[in-house]
C-alpha cells in the first residue's frame, strides 16, 4: 500500500491531538495512510517574510532533510499554518541557488538539502489522490441533514502562490462536504482571518471576528464550522464562552477539523467532539471514536 | 628541533601565548601557564559542568566547545575559560505545579522562540542532542524531554550560544523533576514496602533484633536466610 | 544594549523596501487592501495610508499600530492589482523595530497562568512576529 510523509506540527501532539487521531483514522480508511517521519521539529508556524533571513528557514529546511533520509520527495501535512509556511520555505530556497547553498553550508551537520521535497495539504491529496468519489463510497453514515459552514482561514488559500484553491472563490471544502451528503453552507466570513496569533495580546479583537464569522455562518443556516488550523480552532472555538458573557442570548456553534467530519462519515475515530455537535448530527447515538 | 620542543605546545589564553607540555588537558595546560582558576573549576572529572570553556583553532575558523578538565590542550588553540552563565531559574514550587503539557512553556515560554538552528546541540561537550529536547518539550513532551537531557551537566555553553535566548539546561531540568515527580511509573515493590513499614509489618523482627546481644547476633548472622543466586 | 526607542538610521526607507523586497512606488492607491484587510476598525491608519506614508517618508508611518495589528492574513497581498506585497512591508517595518531590539510584546511579563490559557501555536506565531 502506498504511504503518505506525514509532518503532523507541534499542536496536533497536544492541543489538537483529535485532528492527528481523526485524519490518521480517515486515512487508514481510504487506504492511504499517514506515517510521520523521524525527528521533525517545529515549523515556526509563520513564514518569515525578509528577503534575507536565512534564520527562520532552517526550521522546515531541516523537515525537508528529514524527509529526504526517509526516502521520501513530499511531505504531507494537515495543519493549516505548517502547510503555508513550509510550502513558502521550499519555494523561497528554490528561487534562488545562494539561499540553498547557505542554508546547507550553516547545516553542515546534516546532508545537504536537494531542494526537491514538494509540500502538500491533506485537502488536495484527498481531492487529487483520492478523489470525491471514494471517499463517498468510503462513507458508512451519510450526513444528510447537517448543514456545514466551510471555514478555509487564511494560510490555506494565500498567497496564491501556495494555495490550495482559489483564494476568493475556493470549492475545496465545499466539494468535500457534498462527498459526504452534508450540505455545504455559503457564507461570506469562509476566508477572512481568525486574528491568529493576535490572540495573545490582542483577545477582544479575536472576540469580535468569531462573532463575526460565526454569525455569518449561523445566518446561512449552519449546525457546525470545519477548519483546518489548530489556531483558528482556538480562536473560534474558545472565545465563544466570551462571546456568551456578552451576549446572553448567544448559542454555541460547534467547530470541528474537516477530519473529524469525515471521521464521522467514515464511522473511524473522530477523537473528541464538542457535546452540540453530537446533538445536532443526524445519526443514532454512539458515533464519534469509531463506535457507530 | 630538539627533543625538549617536540614535548611542547603553544598554547594562547586570552591573546597571550604560553609554552607548555603536550599531554595536559586545558584546564591543567592553562594552570601550567601561572593561571589560579577560581571559578571555573570544579570536580575536574567531566561531571559539574564548572569548566565550561570556548576556543578555536589556529587554523579553522570554528568556534569549538569543551570541559577544561576533560579537553586535551592541542598545539595553536585559543583559548578562554568561561567563569558563568548568566540565566536565572524560573521560580516554581514542584509540589504546586499542575503537571500538564504546555506547563514547561509556561515557566520557560522563550522556548517557543526555537528555530531549530542546532547551535545548542553543536555546542554540548556531552554529545547531548540539545535541540529534539527543545523540540519535545515545545510539543509537551516531558518524558523525552526527561529523557535526553539526562547526561547534562548544567555547564550553560548551549545557553550562552542561543540565537533564541533560550534556558535549556534549567528547562530540562525542570522537566527531569515533573518527570520524576508526577510521570514516572511508581515502583509497586516500593510502595507496598512502604505501606509494609508504615503498618509495622516489620516492626516485630526488627524489636527482636535490636534486643539480642552480641553473641547472639553473630549466631543470627550465620544463620540467616541468603537470597539464591 | 538596552533600548527604549527607534533610532531612526541613515537609509531607514531603502531598508524597508530591500527587507521587503517591494517597489513600493508601484502602489498607485486603489485602496484594494484597506478594502480587504478585516482589522482597519482597530488600526490608526489604513494600510493603504501606511504605503502612502512609506511613499512619502512620512515619520509618522514609522509609528503607527498599523503594522503590530496586522496579523499577516495576505488578504491585501491577493488584493492588490500591481502586486505589491504589502504583509512584506509591514513585516520589514516590524522588523526595522526587532532588529534594533525593540521587542513588541514583552515574554517576561507573562505569567504561567496567561500561558496555560493559551495554544502554543498562537506562543511560536506571536513570538516570531513580536520578537527578534
Amino acid at each position: 500500500m502506498d504511504r503518505l510523509t506525514y509532518f503532523p506540527g507541534c499542536s496536533l501532539k497536544d492541543e489538537a491531538k483529535e485532528f492527528e487521531i481523526s485524519a490518521m483514522a480517515v486515512m487508514e480508511a481510504l487506504e492511504l495512510p499517514l506515517v510521520e517521519f523521524e525527528r521533525w521539529n517545529c515549523c515556526g508556524t509563520v513564514f518569515s517574510l525578509t528577503e534575507d533571513d536565512l534564520m527562520h528557514q532552517l526550521a522546515s529546511i531541516r523537515n525537508f532533510i528529514r524527509a529526504q533520509e526517509a526516502g521520501s520527495e513530499e511531505i504531507v501535512t494537515s495543519c493549516a499554518m505548517c502547510y503555508n509556511t513550509l510550502k513558502r520555505s521550499s519555494l523561497f530556497v528554490n528561487h534562488a541557488e545562494e539561499r540553498l547553498e547557505k542554508i546547507n553550508a550553516f547545516m553542515d551537520e546534516e546532508v545537504a538539502y536537494e531542494g526537491k521535497v514538494e509540500v502538500r495539504h491533506l485537502l488536495e491529496i484527498i481531492r487529487d489522490r483520492i478523489g470525491w468519489e471514494k471517499v463517498e463510497e468510503a462513507m458508512i453514515h451519510p450526513l444528510e441533514g447537517l448543514s456545514v459552514a466551510p471555514y478555509y482561514g487564511c494560510m490555506l488559500l494565500r498567497p496564491k502562490q501556495v494555495g490550495i484553491d482559489d483564494p476568493d472563490n475556493p470549492t475545496i471544502m465545499r466539494d468535500l462536504i457534498d462527498a459526504l451528503w452534508a450540505t455545504p453552507v455559503e457564507y461570506a466570513f469562509q476566508a477572512e482571518c481568525c486574528g491568529s496569533y493576535q490572540v495573545v495580546d490582542h483577545r477582544e479583537l479575536i472576540v469580535e471576528r468569531t462573532y463575526r464569522i460565526l454569525s455569518s455562518a449561523r445566518r446561512a443556516g449552519a449546525d457546525v464550522v470545519i477548519t483546518s488550523c489548530p489556531l483558528c480552532q482556538y480562536n473560534l472555538r474558545e472565545t465563544q464562552s466570551e462571546l456568551k458573557e456578552k451576549i446572553p442570548t448567544y448559542d454555541e456553534m460547534p467547530v470541528v477539523y474537516f477530519t473529524q467530519l469525515m471521521a464521522i462519515a467514515l464511522d473511524v475515530d473522530s477523537g473528541e467532539l464538542p457535546g452540540p455537535l453530537l446533538a445536532r448530527l443526524p445519526i443514532e447515538e454512539g458515533v464519534g471514536k469509531g463506535e457507530g | 628541533m630538539s627533543e625538549q620542543e617536540n614535548a611542547t605546545i603553544r598554547i594562547h589564553v586570552m591573546g597571550k601565548t604560553y609554552r607548555v607540555p603536550a599531554g595536559l588537558t586545558i584546564m591543567d595546560a592553562m594552570e601550567y601557564s601561572g593561571y589560579r582558576f577560581i571559578r571555573g573549576a570544579g570536580c575536574r572529572s567531566g561531571f559539574c559542568g564548572a569548566c565550561s570553556t570556548i576556543y578555536r583553532r589556529e587554523e579553522d575558523y570554528r568556534l569549538q566547545f569543551a570541559l577544561a578538565c576533560q579537553e586535551m590542550a592541542e598545539d595553536g588553540m585559543y583559548l578562554v575559560q568561561l567563569p558563568f552563565t548568566p540565566a536565572p531559574r524560573s521560580q516554581y514550587d514542584l509540589e504546586k505545579v499542575d503537571p500538564t503539557e504546555n506547563v514547561l512553556l509556561q515557566y520557560y515560554p522563550e522556548i517557543a522562540r526555537c528555530v531549530a538552528c542546532n547551535t545548542c546541540t553543536k555546542a554540548c561537550p556531552q554529545d547531548i542532542e540539545v535541540m529534539d529536547y527543545v523540540q519535545a518539550a515545545l510539543r509537551g513532551d516531558i518524558t523525552r524531554t526527561a529523557t535526553l537531557s539526562f547526561d547534562c551537566i548544567q555547564c550553560g555553553l548551549c545557553t550562552m550560544r542561543c540565537p533564541a535566548d533560550i534556558k535549556h539546561y534549567h528547562m530540562a531540568q525542570m522537566a527531569r523533576r515533573i518527570y520524576g515527580r508526577y510521570l514516572s511509573p511508581v515502583p509497586e515493590h516500593l510502595e507496598e514496602r512502604l505501606r509494609e513499614i508504615e503498618e509495622g509489618v516489620c516492626d516485630s523482627e526488627l524489636d527482636k533484633l535490636v534486643a539480642m546481644n552480641e553473641e547472639e547476633l553473630v549466631i543470627a548472622y550465620a544463620a540467616r536466610i541468603r537470597e539464591e543466586e | 544594549m538596552a533600548r527604549k526607542e527607534l533610532e531612526i538610521i541613515e537609509g531607514l526607507w531603502e531598508k524597508v523596501e530591500e527587507l521587503s523586497g517591494q517597489n513600493i512606488f508601484a502602489c498607485y492607491q486603489c485602496g484594494m487592501c484597506s478594502a480587504g484587510c478585516p482589522f482597519t476598525d482597530e488600526m490608526d491608519m489604513l494600510p493603504n495610508q501606511v504605503i502612502r506614508g512609506l511613499q512619502l517618508r512620512d515619520w509618522n508611518t514609522m509609528d503607527c499600530s498599523a503594522m503590530w495589528i496586522c496579523a499577516s492574513c495576505f488578504s491585501c497581498q491577493v488584493q492588490c492589482p500591481k502586486g505589491v506585497d504589502l504583509a512584506k512591508l509591514m513585516e520589514a517595518m516590524r522588523q526595522i523595530y526587532l532588529r534594533q531590539q525593540l521587542d513588541h510584546v514583552s515574554i517576561d511579563d507573562m505569567t504561567p497562568e496567561q500561558i496555560s490559557k493559551l495554544p502554543q501555536i498562537a506562543l511560536v506565531a506571536n513570538f516570531r512576529k513580536n520578537t527578534g
